[in-house]
This record gives C-alpha cells, structure tokens and sequence, in this order.
C-alpha cells in the first residue's frame, strides 16, 4: 500500500483515481454511505455516496421536469398602474429581447433558464432509472451522461430566480406586482434543482456506468 | 464526514501526479488511462495530461469576453420610456441615476455586481494564466480557490441580462411606461459567456505543476 514502484501502474488502473482539479493520484479505496473521499493536496469532493440517492434524484427530477414544464406555460408575475394591466410568463421574460440581433439574446435566455435545465432533468432521468433498478444501463446512456455534466454550468434556473427578485424591487415602488402561480413553482423548483445537485455523486454514476450489476 | 484515506505513493505531504506516473487522468470522470489513450475509455471524453492549447483557448476567450465588455458599457442597457419622456442609461449611468434620488444601497449592489464583479473575474483570470508561466507569491491552495470562485461566480454575471429581460417583458404597459433592452444587454450577455468559457479553458492543474519539484506546500 506505500508505494506504486511495487507494480506496473498500468496494471492497476481500474483501482485508481486522479483528482480531476490537481492530478493527485490516490488508490482508490470506496467510502460507505455519508463519507466522503477528499483529495488531500485541493480537498475536492471525489466520491460522495449517499444512501438511496438514486431513487432521490429521480423522484427530484420528476417534480423537477413537472414544475419546469409549469413554470414556463403558467403566467409568473403581473403588474398594475393606473388601470394597465400586463401578466408574464416565463417564456415572455425569454423572448422579451425581439427585434434584429436581439433575437440572439432571445434564444440564449430561453435556452439557458428553460431548454437547457429540462434537457438536464431528461438525461438524468434517461441515464439512473436503468441504473437504481438494476437493469442494463441505458443506449448511449454514457454520452447522455457525458452531455448533462457539460450543461450543468449553463443551466441558470436558479439565477434567474435571482434576477427575479431584483427585479421587482425595481418596479415595486412603480406599480403593484403581484406573484402568479408560475412564481412559486420556480421558487420550489429553484430549491430542488440545488437539492439534485448536491444528492448527486459523479463518481458512483461513472462507476455503475462501467460495471453494470449482472444477474 | 469524514475523511477517507486514500494512500498515495510515498509520504502523505507530497502528492503524486498522474504525469508523473506516466497515466493521464479524464477531467470528466476522473478514471486513469495509459498516457497517449486518446478518449476516455469511460466516458469517452477527449484526454490530455496538460491540455498543451488550454493557456491559447483561455487568452482568446478572455480578449473576445473583455472588448464585448466595452460596448456593454458605452451602450444603454435599458430604455425606459414614461408618460413624457423616453430615458436611456448605461449600467453605470443607471447607478448613479439610483444614488441621485437616494437609493444608495442599490446603486452600490449594481455597481457591485455589474462592474466590481466581471472587473475582478478578468483579472483573476489574466492572474492565474500568468501565474502559470511565472512564479508567483501566491500559495497553490490560494490560487485553486481563486479559480473555483471565478468559474462559481461567472454563471451568476448573468443575473443582469436576466432582469433586462424580466423587466422588458413585464413593463410594458402602453402610454404609462415601457422598458425595452438596449443594445449593451446583448455585449454584456456576450461578455458573460465568454469569461465562462475563458475559465473552463483554463486546466487548473497547471497551478499545481508550477512548484511541483521542490517546495510543496500541506494545508
């Protein structure tokens, strides 16, 4: 266990792994449920199994698919001065950017708080049911698995909620704003989508990925 | 949570790198190949030991990101139009309009947020790619959690554009007021996304090579 001189590193490749941050290598030794494996030179996170969160991510990114899918048809805020009336919903906000290369910036925003996030909770869903229930894994379920982790930066949920809030104390003292029933979605939404994310160990999905349980 | 050993070669202080075992590790899923694999036989991801175009990729993004960041300035972010007049202001135009009437405490979280902020993510960048090439006073463990700041905070730059859009969508209400976005929203959007991308270039094991013979520093 002291030194990698014993044996030919390649042999062992399958019992190692490299911090992905500082390139440290360390011989992997698997952590129970609620440890954690940290890498002892960057003190990234590698491994962090949790019991069941397989099952937790799913039932998380179903409520996850359903309230996105609300969200963005349900009108989210309305507003009203002096008789004038305007309810948004989500999907408003993304396309308020019209006209020339605006339309860009449309379909940026659109892409990054609604298409991105729910391709995200898809592949998800695509990639662990085949796994938690202990069947093959999924065609191109590595890919697929492959495409969500790239999206995770650009998908901005929980930003936009962000960016909700100031923006309403902006107009608060212009007009009366008031919460349609898309606004409490994306805030549950919001709540859940940072709940997946942290439920969620990499390593272990990679891990069942390459070893499929056989039976 | 608890730490869980996990022996590397020699004494627990120094780390051993993968390049210096001859194994090139995937930055995706953190599986050891041979060196000279060419995708991850994982994941499929593209391996480099030392992506050798990743400074290249990070110089480029960060001087699209950076002039995009000019006009998103001079241009007027909003056009906020009432019963009179029609207004137009800059980001930074807007904030001292807000501190003009009194709202102190807003003006300083836009300044904050629209100009500290994305100012600080270029130097930080430009710092770290530097600090590559030469050496540095900074400790390696400084510098990996000045870049873990910079790729957290990049996504939230986006916040400004997001409450152009709630606004523009939202005040529109005929004769009374409207807001419409101005061009800056789009440079500004522009300028997000390429110091995002800037910063996912960069392969923060690079700052670990730097002093990796000689001096290295535990926690």
């Amino acid at each position: 266990m002291k030194d990698f001189a014993d044996r030919d590193v390649l042999e062992m490749l399958d019992e190692l792994i490299v911090c992905p941050q500082c390139d440290a290598v360390y011989r992997m030794k698997k952590p129970s449920h609620g440890e954690r494996a940290v890498c002892q030179r960057c003190h990234k996170v590698l491994i962090a199994p949790r019991r069941n969160a397989g099952l937790h991510i799913i039932a998380v990114a179903l409520a996850v698919l359903f309230l996105i899918i609300g969200a963005a048809v349900f009108p989210f805020l309305t507003i009203d001065a002096a008789g004038n009336r305007n309810a948004v919903s989500i999907l408003d906000a993304a396309l308020a950017f019209s006209g020339g290369p605006m339309i860009f910036l449309s379909l940026a925003t659109a892409g990054l708080i609604i298409f991105i996030p729910l391709l995200r909770v898809m592949l998800t869903l695509y990639v662990l049911i085949p796994v938690v229930l202990d069947r093959p894994a999924a065609r191109h379920a590595i890919p697929a698995f492959r495409l969500s982790e790239a999206l995770r930066p650009w998908s901005m949920a929980e930003i936009f909620a962000i960016g909700c809030a100031v923006a309403l104390v902006k107009v608060a003292d212009l007009a009366n704003v008031g919460f349609g029933p898309a606004f409490w979605m994306f805030g549950i939404l919001v709540v859940l989508v940072i709940a997946q994310d942290s439920f969620m160990c990499k390593w272990s999905v990679w891990y069942r990925l390459e070893h499929p349980k056989k039976r | 949570m608890q730490m869980v050993s996990m022996v590397s070669s020699g004494t627990s202080k120094e780390a051993v790198t993968a390049r210096e075992l001859g194994i090139v590790a995937c930055k995706r899923c953190t599986k050891a190949s041979a060196m000279g694999t060419e995708r991850c036989p994982r994941c499929g991801h593209r391996l480099h030991s030392r992506d050798p175009l990743s400074l290249q990729r990070v110089w480029a993004f960060w001087i699209v990101g950076f002039l995009c960041y000019i006009p998103a300035n001079t241009y007027p972010m909003l056009r906020t139009q009432t019963l009179f007049q029609v207004d137009e202001s800059t980001i930074i135009g807007g904030a001292v309009e807000l501190a003009h009437y009194g709202s102190f405490g807003i003006a300083a979280i836009i300044l904050f947020a629209s100009v500290v902020i994305p100012l600080a993510k270029f130097w930080a960048i430009a710092y770290l790619a530097i600090s590559v090439k030469q050496p540095v006073l900074v400790s390696n463990h400084r510098r990996q959690f000045m870049y873990e700041i910079v790729e957290y905070i990049g996504r939230w730059s986006m916040v400004d554009i997001f409450v152009v859009a709630i606004l523009s969508a939202l005040v529109q209400l005929r004769t009374l007021a409207s807001i419409n976005p101005g061009p800056a929203a789009i440079f500004f959007a522009l300028s997000v996304i390429f110091t995002m991308l800037s910063a996912q270039a960069f392969d923060s094991r690079m700052i670990w090579d730097v002093n990796a013979k000689g001096r290295t520093r535990g926690s």
